[in-house]
């Protein structure tokens, strides 16, 4: 990587230069402006020296091409992190609000998307998309400027020499520095001192290598692993509970009112002299349902049996008959179809769908239902039957039974052939 | 110490020659001695403990009422059927938008060449920060059962349905999240010469280690700051439409629905000038009192308030324009509804709000067109609180007003706030002035790299012949400079009669 700075790049040692004592890792030269600095960059440049760097308060202009650095390859980085957040926040959206999870039987089922439909509005549209995307996008092009410079930079590196020193202190203040590694292969101990010394500088000093630093303080370290410690703890004891057995009731941190106090059915309780907790009904109360003693008016059936007739109180006149169509079509045809062949819209959708475990509604025109007695269908109404649901809270008893008349007006309508139809409305049918 | 700086006027703008942007006649060292000064006192001024226990005890106020939510529900706010949001959403766009001042500041200012920002660009960010960090509180007590505020996040929840990604308040989560982390990084990366600055200058050894570890090893190298100017720039240019994106996403909340006073599409723009003109008042609001406790007259200098002041007076244009414009649409529009909300808004029970609103947001700044505003502290404190508090009360109107009288006259209802809602408010500028005077006593104040860059001493070509020797000692005492002693030829010609 061209980002590792010389003050840390650990070479070869020349030979000579630190047996017995100090190691030399290199010269650092003091200057007092970046005039200065610029021009003695420039003069290591044209020397020849390769591992040497210049050290500012702030970034110095011009120092780049004073010191033949390249430009960085940063951007390119960027823009691929913000390639991959593009993908990925089109990618998330697509799989979580608009992928089919039939298509993906093997992903577990949390990691499935699911298609919410709102308001009849596409399940994937680009412009809903493009906030998000563009957050995504933004945000990891903006963590790979930072982690790539950083990475690029060799930082964070807090054991260097350089830092060691008390001079060096001032890098950060007013004073620009230029130092040359002692890895260097243009580095000699007696020639690169005395070019340094040609410069113009306030000061040159030897950098040694550093024997004690970079160790953090014990007591940062203990505190530091105290916090580990503690940071554990919560961990281990979920994981020692999901093993063990207790027989006391689950601790519910937060209980969302999962558990009220009341009282059940059958529990005792002595605040009433029979000992139960629940009332029994106070006498002469009717249950719901007890008033309707007509099971052929409120069940469709006579004798245990579905009825074949309709019972006397229903009147069969063109107007009941047109209450029967109305109610049909807000109640039956959706499923049914308008025709009763069995060809709703929603039955087609489902069949558009693919719909696993559909069911297609019954047509109203089959021969089956055709002979079934009107009881039989007062009761498939009422009560529902395989997957179509129950109707017998929405629907009123008259308007069930209007309902019917009208399915058998539909049965004789769709089967009729034109000789049923009278002579003189023939003329209109052709 | 405060009292011991001048302050030297360089508003005046002479032809063909650039007001200085630092003043006093600061070398790299004084400057320096300047900006670490805060945080080098063996003790904060009085005034930043009396803040300081202010704040901490409002702070203390906002944690007491986030634990009685919690412990109560969202009935004990003064919301009511239809008035479902009130002073929790208000509270939460009023802080974002503040938060938006600071990546302005750094990144569109930076990308323009402003050089100004650099000595305002480190409190804006930080107060970036913080705003940021109060407003992440209220999304998250408002939603009732605190515990599940996790369902904001991408996540699938028990029934493995997630959320829905078509839904404005799904975009603000992504928004205000990016918009949180971006900012702390800028802040950050911004911050690391500086902090290696301290460690270089700390002398104890725990703020060795601390400053040190913060630090990440900066060592001032040419090829580090080659590849850090190209990652500023770049954050600098992926924040810029950030800001402006994260500001509209959350006008999105309210421009998405169909409610009337919402339903329109000059949201986005309008809240973010209106983001950009609470956000410069609100670093005026901190600079001022800051740059007099801790001495940084000649870093804020009275250009950077005159400065600000002005783009307060843009921005502050632009609002009151897009009030007149969402009138005319209204009318324009022709819809019974819509013209109702307004004339509501105008006339009706929350005219009070109303016009507090157009007193502080477009009269108040107005009165910046005139110099003496600008650069007399206290006036311009003065016009600053007022845009302050009228900023709050534009996102109440907003919020309310269209919510509480909305399609069905029956279910109309008037919102009062409870003391719970109003401690809570007030409890919120316990925990943003909490942080910023940690930040003013424990981080670097001043940008202090990017600062050196504007003296006009640090450019190469203004030293023809740099072999001068050093005049300064290399074992010196920063505690020994005294900014008052310093007296610079320069001074003189800042100074003009």
């Amino acid at each position: 990587m061209n980002g590792a700075s010389p003050a840390n790049a650990g070479g070869p040692q020349r030979p000579g230069t630190g047996r017995g004592g100090p190691v030399l890792r290199g010269l650092l030269v003091e200057f007092d402006s970046p005039g200065a600095l610029i021009t003695a960059a420039e003069r290591v440049r044209d020397a020849g020296y390769t591992r040497w760097d210049t050290h500012s308060p702030f970034p110095v202009h011009g120092i780049d091409a004073a010191m033949g650095i390249r430009p960085t390859r940063l951007p390119w980085i960027v823009l691929a992190l913000g390639v991959i957040g593009c993908i990925t926040g089109l990618a998330l959206q697509w799989w979580t609000n608009a992928a089919d999870a039939r298509h993906f039987p093997w992903v577990p089922v949390h990691l499935q998307g699911y298609t919410f439909h709102v308001s009849g509005k596409p399940l994937f549209s680009l412009p809903a998309n493009i906030p998000v995307i563009f957050e995504m996008t933004v945000l990891l092009a903006a963590l790979g400027a930072v982690v790539g410079m950083l990475a690029m930079n060799n930082l964070p590196l807090h054991h260097r020499p350089l830092l060691a020193l008390t001079r060096f202190k001032r890098a950060t203040c007013d004073r620009f520095f230029v130092y040359v590694d002692a890895a260097d292969p243009r580095f000699d101990p007696a020639g690169t001192p005395e070019f340094l010394a040609t410069l113009g500088a306030a000061a040159i000093e030897p950098v040694e290598e550093v024997v004690d630093s970079g160790r953090l303080p014990r007591g940062l370290t203990i505190a530091g692993l105290f916090i580990v410690c503690l940071a554990l703890l919560p961990p281990l004891l979920a994981a020692k509970a999901r093993v063990s057995k207790s027989e006391q009731p689950r601790f519910n941190i937060i209980a969302d009112m999962d558990n009220q106090e009341r009282f059940k059915a059958q529990q005792a309780h002595a605040l009433f002299a029979d000992g139960r907790a629940s009332r029994p009904p106070v006498a002469g109360t009717l249950a719901r349902g007890d008033l309707r003693g007509d099971p052929h008016f409120y069940e469709g059936r006579v004798a245990g049996e579905f009825a074949a007739t309709f019972p006397p109180q229903v009147q069969i006149t063109e107007g009941s008959i047109r209450r029967g169509q109305q109610r049909f079509n807000i109640y039956c045809a959706p499923c049914h179809g308008l025709g009763g062949a069995g060809d709703g819209i929603v039955a087609q959708r489902a069949l558009n769908l693919d719909t696993p475990g559909w069911v297609a509604p019954t047509s109203l025109l089959d021969p089956l239902v055709v002979e079934r007695p009107v009881g039989h269908l007062f009761n498939t109404i009422t009560n529902g039957i395989r997957t179509m649901p129950p109707y017998g809270d929405q629907i009123a008893e008259m308007d069930r039974w209007a309902i019917i008349a009208y399915v058998r007006t539909l049965e004789r309508s769709q089967n009729a052939r034109l000789e049923d139809v009278p002579a003189e409305l023939r003329s209109e049918l052709r | 110490m405060s009292s011991a700086v001048r302050e030297i006027d360089n508003t005046l703008d002479v032809p063909g020659q650039r007001a200085a942007l630092i003043t006093g006649g600061h070398d790299l060292g004084s400057l320096t001695d300047v900006a670490c000064a805060p945080w080098e006192a063996p003790r904060p001024p009085r005034a930043w403990y009396i803040a300081f226990g202010l704040s901490l005890a409002l702070l203390a106020v906002l944690g007491a009422m986030i634990g009685y939510l919690v412990l109560n529900g969202v009935g004990v706010w003064g919301l009511n059927n239809p008035t479902g949001w009130a002073f929790d959403i208000t509270n939460f766009v009023f802080w974002v938008g503040i938060g938006h001042a600071g990546t302005l500041i750094s990144a569109i200012l930076f990308l323009f060449r402003q050089k100004w920002r650099t000595s305002i660009n480190r409190f804006a960010e930080a107060m970036t920060i913080f705003a940021v960090v109060c407003a992440g509180v209220f999304p998250g007590i408002h939603v009732g059962r605190i515990w599940l505020a996790y369902w904001l996040a991408p996540l699938p929840n028990q029934m493995a349905m997630w959320p829905n990604f078509r839904s404005p308040l799904l975009w603000d989560v992504f928004a205000v999240g990016t918009y949180a982390t971006v900012s702390m990084l800028f802040w950050y990366v911004g911050m690391i010469p500086d902090l290696a600055t301290f460690r270089d200058r700390a002398r104890s050894k725990w703020k060795q280690v601390v400053y040190g570890l913060l630090a990440l090893g900066w060592t001032g190298s040419s090829r580090h700051w080659h590849r850090f100017e190209r990652a500023y720039l770049i954050l600098a240019a992926l924040a810029t439409p950030l800001v402006l994106s994260v500001h509209s996403v959350v006008s999105f909340d309210f421009a998405v629905s169909q409610l009337p006073g919402w339903h329109t599409t000059i949201f986005p723009p309008y809240f973010v000038a209106g983001a950009i003109f609470g956000g410069f008042a609100m670093v005026l609001t901190l600079a001022i009192p800051a740059r007099e406790l801790f001495g940084l007259k000649n870093i804020i200098t009275p250009r950077h308030l005159d400065n600000m002041c002005k783009i307060t007076l843009l921005t502050g244009s632009i609002v009151g324009y897009a009030y007149l414009l969402e009138f005319f649409t209204a009318w324009y529009s022709g819809n019974p509804y819509e013209s109702f909300v307004f004339k509501a808004r105008a006339l009706g029970p929350y005219a009070w709000a109303y016009w507090t609103m157009i007193g502080c947001n477009v009269v108040a700044p107005q009165l910046f067109w005139f110099k003496a505003f600008r650069t007399r502290v206290w006036l311009i404190l003065l016009v600053v609180m007022c845009v302050n508090i009228g900023m709050w009360f534009e996102r109440f109107v907003i919020i309310v007003t269209s919510l509480s009288q909305d399609f069905l006259p029956s279910s109309w209802d008037y919102f009062r706030p409870t003391w719970v809602d109003l401690l809570t408010l007030a409890g919120s500028f316990g925990l943003f002035f909490t942080l910023f005077l940690l930040f003013c006593r424990y981080l670097p104040m001043v940008a202090m790299a990017e600062v050196k860059t504007v003296l006009p001493l640090t450019d190469p070509r203004a030293h023809p012949h740099p072999h001068v020797p050093a005049t300064r000692a290399f074992d010196y005492n920063p505690d020994e400079f005294d900014p008052a002693a310093t007296s610079n030829p320069r001074d003189a010609r800042e100074e003009r009669p």
